[in-house]
């Protein structure tokens, strides 16, 4: 059932029904290493380059996800998967030989939103019995696209975000399943003029701000009835401003607000500034700490908002602005109705 | 309601933006550039005290420096010097070197002539290009304030 300005509230369930999370050393060495399903110490994943390691972990997502939740390649109907690189590389190269019929996403950070909604519509509107959801990022393939080679010498603003190499599953059914995704909020492109790309906080908070407003408008709910809303890699700085233009606008989240990018890395002790970003970043934390705490009841209700900031290298070169778009998610415990 | 943010938005990221310390950034610059130019004193005179001339032991020292930040590129060393040193990895010829070596590095999996041939220059190409004009303008400067007057 269609709800408000841009939502959708499921009447018949859509279940989680297995998920998986493989990142990184770094990932794996910081706050929530003991969360992850996988660890690959290796930054190439056995690959090439950089393009085929993202793909070959793209790939691992895919069948460790599909093995979790007790299922078989066969049994997927459909893919929804994205990632950051030009043209989707990473996830057309590392899911050709699935031979499952995919949609390719591009949502920038925002993709893993973007995927669960569109997979969680197509599940419950009855065209599949088990969708795969699932995105990544690399650390190393996103700054050879976006900004310099890797060991070229420059500072990066304190406002810098540290793409995550890692990525997340999720498998989707109208049966079953661990949680349950109950609605969904679409977000819109909100611009504010932000031209900084070592400031993606900035660029994506007032999406995020305004997906969070709309959602809440739509399902007629205040914060306090989520126990978490978390928004994807907002980072710091991206924190205090979305806190601010909600409390602009009477709604303050102050108390259940939490950011994938705040919690992945120590970022003191490991020295990523801002925070965490990529498409990765909310992916992998969404298939680690949020689901855990969802699956075993602390959480009973929380709204998972990926935000993505929409440029390229050449938009940024020709002066165009930065900007965003967040999708939101509302996950369930399987303990409380909606 | 969102106006008010909204309308200011650049300067209101700019005040919650944290910024970098500027006198720490130029120490570092300071002492870490000091040391590379230091450095390379060490090898001129070196050079010269094995006889050769001042011209010669110059290239011969600017060979030295360009390999050293070659090999530290390589070894992923530079770019975490330059964390630290900022300016003072970027301006001495060290610096010009690790931005031709890096790319050349990075884009060595899209073969020879794409990937080193067509990107090697992709990050001190403007330096070059901009660095032969102006050297043109002041060079056509120099010959108006010459012949003319």
């Amino acid at each position: 059932m269609y709800l408000g300005e841009a939502s959708i509230e499921y009447q018949d369930g859509v279940y989680i029904q297995g998920y998986a999370s493989i990142v990184g050393e770094k990932e794996g060495q910081g706050p929530l290493r003991s969360l992850f399903h996988d660890v690959e110490n290796d930054p190439l994943f056995g690959g090439d380059n950089w393009e085929d390691a993202e793909s070959r972990l793209q790939l691992r997502i895919a069948n460790t996800t599909i093995r979790e939740a007790g299922l078989e390649l066969k049994d997927i109907r459909y893919v929804f998967a994205g990632d950051l690189l030009g043209q989707l590389i990473a996830t057309s190269f590392g899911l050709k030989d699935l031979n499952i019929p995919l949609f390719g996403l591009y949502g920038a950070c925002s993709t893993m939103g973007e995927s669960l909604s569109l997979g969680s519509i197509c599940v419950s509107a009855g065209h599949a019995d088990h969708v795969l959801c699932m995105t990544s990022s690399h650390f190393a393939s996103a700054e050879k696209s976006f900004r310099f080679p890797l060991g070229y010498g420059t500072q990066r603003k304190l406002s810098a975000t540290w793409t995550v190499t890692g990525g997340g599953g999720v498998i989707l059914g109208n049966s079953g399943g661990i949680a349950r995704i109950t609605g969904i909020t679409t977000g819109k492109i909100v611009d504010y003029g932000c031209t900084d790309k070592e400031n993606m906080g900035a660029c994506m908070a007032p999406a995020a701000a305004d997906t969070i407003a709309v959602h809440l408008s739509d399902f007629g709910r205040c914060p306090e009835d989520y126990d978490k809303i978390i928004t994807g890699d907002l980072g710091s700085i991206g924190k205090t401003i979305l806190l601010d233009l909600l409390d602009e606008r009477g709604c303050r989240i102050e108390k259940q607000h939490m950011d994938c990018g705040m919690e992945i890395f120590d970022s003191e002790k490991q020295d990523t500034h801002a925070g965490a970003s990529g498409c990765g970043c909310s992916a992998s934390v969404l298939c680690s700490l949020i689901l855990k705490n969802i699956c075993s009841g602390i959480w009973k209700r929380v709204l998972f908002v990926p935000t993505g900031a929409l440029f390229s290298p050449v938009s940024s070169n020709e002066g165009r602005s930065i900007p965003g778009i967040a999708h939101a998610v509302v996950i369930e415990s399987l303990e409380q109705k909606g | 309601m969102t106006g008010s943010i909204k309308e200011h938005y650049d300067s209101y990221v700019k005040n919650v933006t944290p910024t970098a310390s500027t006198l720490k950034n130029v120490w570092n610059a300071f002492w870490i550039g000091g040391l590379i130019c230091t450095f390379g004193q060490l090898l001129l005179e070196g050079f010269l005290a094995l006889g050769m001339d001042k011209d010669t032991a110059g290239y011969y020292e600017m060979v030295c420096l360009i390999l050293s930040s070659v090999l530290l590129t390589g070894f992923g060393i530079y770019s975490k010097m330059a964390k630290y040193a900022g300016a003072g990895t970027l301006v001495p010829i060290t610096g010009f070197a690790n931005s031709v070596a890096s790319p050349a590095i990075e884009f060595k999996k899209e073969g020879q002539v794409f990937g080193v041939g067509c990107r090697i220059f992709s990050i001190a190409g403007p330096v070059i290009l901009y660095g032969i004009f102006a050297s043109w303008v002041l060079g056509l400067i120099y010959w108006i304030t010459h012949y003319v007057f």
